[in-house]
């Protein structure tokens, strides 16, 4: 079995009586994707934070790349690897596409505090990002602000902002939230040979989605992992039936 | 070229006309206001680094102008004494020179603003504006106790300080000292706007956890600006303190800190000649209307108003239309 590249272990947070994250162990192998699903209030969204670094866990480990990560801050983990896209995008409306993934290439190659030289004239930079753009098919409006955006761009420059990090692992909250049948078809193709890059640990809803992607499938209810398996596994096993699933499976 | 940079160069033609008409005319005082309204700029435009870039609306501005002041006018008040700042462990003389002066201003406001925002930026919001404010009420209470400095009353500095080759006492070749330092901070800002550090500090102000999910730390970005801002902000203090040859603990007061807030407002907030619009309406204004009625702060502020609630933009948003992204 390949090693981890991100890990949790026996993570554990609680918000006064509510346990919403109960003794977690997963883990993302190099290469593949693995998908959390799970009913509104499951606690996916405390699990991301807490493997981001975003919330500390009141017990437990997170760890990338065989390396313990749990005490570090968001943009520590960001630098030793983890890139995290967002469920409501995080895009800074004001500014170019291309000023959007420029400040992922500028946060992968470190050195923030240059003041003279244009950054965007900076080859390096540029190039990088001009790429991540290419790739998810935002060249042609790297001129326009984020605001201008539809929707659907908007979740592809997320994307491809994590992409400029050149990351060892992707965690993706909801990457298809709001899309149309169209553009998640789209983006599944696209996160489909993403793997290959760096494995993606994926929150998602959309569960056609999810049965096409997944090469594991993690169950998240009440904060507790009820089950973890295949496509196959997930959708034959009852308990999961009854607690999500239901007629979609 | 964009319209906004055409306006831009048109301000910068009128400061540089402007005076030396008056020079020619034999009109010191207009050079004297026009002085005034540079200097005000410069320290308006530190304050948009941080504010305009940044977002930090810090309501605490003055006591960086007054750090400035006090620097240009304890050094010159040892020096018109002849007395030393200190003996011993080595001796500490006072200074009669600009250069001098204003390298001490930018690096004793550079270190406060450090330690200020270290402990002010760890807060955002209305409480990052609370917490700058009372460091300004800090700094003011301190400066009228501090009675070795003149206490209340300030202290008169009697000759205008010198720099190497000009007669600073000329009103004209002062004011020239003065532009040409807004001019190297507004052409600093620009490029500062652009850069790394621009790119990152724009974004820690719209989006902070897509910057820290990229790997930078928004808390020192804004520190980073924070400090340069202070330190522009103090140089124009050393100006301002040379300028009326007086320093006195006003330079620290909150209205002068939300003056500079309102010069950013009224010229148009993160344009690069924001400021100076502002500061320039602003003492135009305080002359005119000012010599016509006492209660001539009603009608700036009317002005401000209609400009907060009908042209987000400020001036230069209204001349020159939405601000453009850079790239």
């Amino acid at each position: 079995m390949a090693e981890a590249v991100l890990e949790t272990r026996d993570l554990r947070k609680a918000f006064g009586a509510l346990q919403a994250t109960d003794d977690v162990s997963i883990s993302l192998r190099a290469g593949e994707i693995h998908a959390i699903i799970g009913p509104n209030g499951a606690g996916k969204s405390t699990l991301i934070a807490q493997i981001s670094g975003a919330l500390a866990p009141d017990a437990g480990q997170v760890v990338l790349d065989g390396r313990d990560v749990t005490g570090l801050p968001v943009q520590a983990r960001a630098r030793a690897g983890l890139a995290r896209t967002f469920q409501i995008s995080q895009l800074a409306m004001e500014d170019t596409v291309l000023q959007n993934v420029a400040l992922g290439a500028l946060g992968a190659q470190g050195r923030p505090f240059g003041m003279f030289r244009p950054v965007l004239r900076d080859r390096a930079i540029r190039d990088r990002a001009e790429a991540a753009l290419e790739r998810v098919g935002l060249a042609g409006q790297r001129a326009m602000r984020a605001a201008e955006l539809s929707h659907g761009e908007r979740r592809k420059l997320e994307v491809a902002v994590a992409l400029t990090l050149e990351p060892r692992a992707f965690v993706m909250d909801e990457p298809m939230a709001g899309l149309g049948t169209e553009g998640s078809a789209q983006l599944t193709g696209f996160l489909d040979g993403l793997r290959a890059q760096a494995p993606i640990l994926l929150v998602e809803h959309d569960m056609d989605a999810v049965f096409a992607l997944a090469d594991r499938v993690s169950v998240l209810v009440y904060g507790r992992v009820i089950a973890s398996g295949t496509v196959g596994e997930i959708r034959r096993d009852k308990a999961v039936r009854e607690a999500y699933l239901g007629d979609e499976a | 070229m964009t319209r906004e940079t055409l306006f831009n160069l048109a301000v910068l033609a009128g400061l540089v006309a402007l005076p030396i008409y008056a020079h020619l005319a034999d009109e010191p005082f207009t050079i004297t206001l026009a002085t005034r309204a540079v200097i005000l700029s410069l320290a308006a435009v530190g304050l948009n680094i941080a504010l305009g870039i940044g977002g930090l609306v810090s309501l605490g501005h003055a006591v960086f102008f007054g750090i400035g002041g006090y620097a240009m006018g304890i050094l010159a008040f040892h020096a018109q004494n002849y007395m030393p700042l200190m003996e011993a462990p080595f001796l500490i003389e006072g200074t009669k020179s600009m250069p001098v002066i204003w390298l001490v201003a930018v690096i004793a406001s550079a270190l406060a603003a450090l330690v200020i925002g270290l402990l002010s930026l760890r807060t955002s919001g209305v409480y990052f504006i609370m917490i700058t404010l009372a460091f300004g009420q800090m700094f003011y209470y301190f400066a009228i106790s501090w009675s070795a400095y003149g206490g209340e009353d300030g202290m008169s500095i009697y000759v205008r300080n010198g720099f190497p080759g000009l007669n600073t006492l000329i009103p004209i070749q002062f004011y020239g000292l003065c532009l040409a330092a807004l001019v190297l901070a507004l052409g600093f800002n620009g490029a500062l706007a652009r850069s790394r550090f621009g790119l990152a500090l724009n974004a820690a102000r719209q989006v902070p956890d897509r910057v820290r999910a990229v790997g930078l730390d928004p808390f020192r970005l804004r520190l980073v600006a924070f400090t340069i801002s202070g330190a522009i902000t103090g140089l124009a203090g050393a100006l301002f303190a040379d300028l009326n040859r007086f320093v006195s603990p006003t330079m620290f007061s909150w209205q002068l800190s939300g003056e500079f807030i309102v010069f950013i407002i009224i010229g148009g907030t993160a344009r690069l000649f924001g400021p100076v619009v502002g500061a320039c309406l602003f003492v135009v204004l305080e002359h005119y209307i000012g010599g016509w009625s006492d209660y001539w702060h009603i009608w700036f502020g009317l002005l401000l108003l209609v400009i907060v609630l009908f042209g987000r933009g400020g001036v230069i948003g209204l001349i020159a239309g939405k601000a453009r992204a850079h790239g």
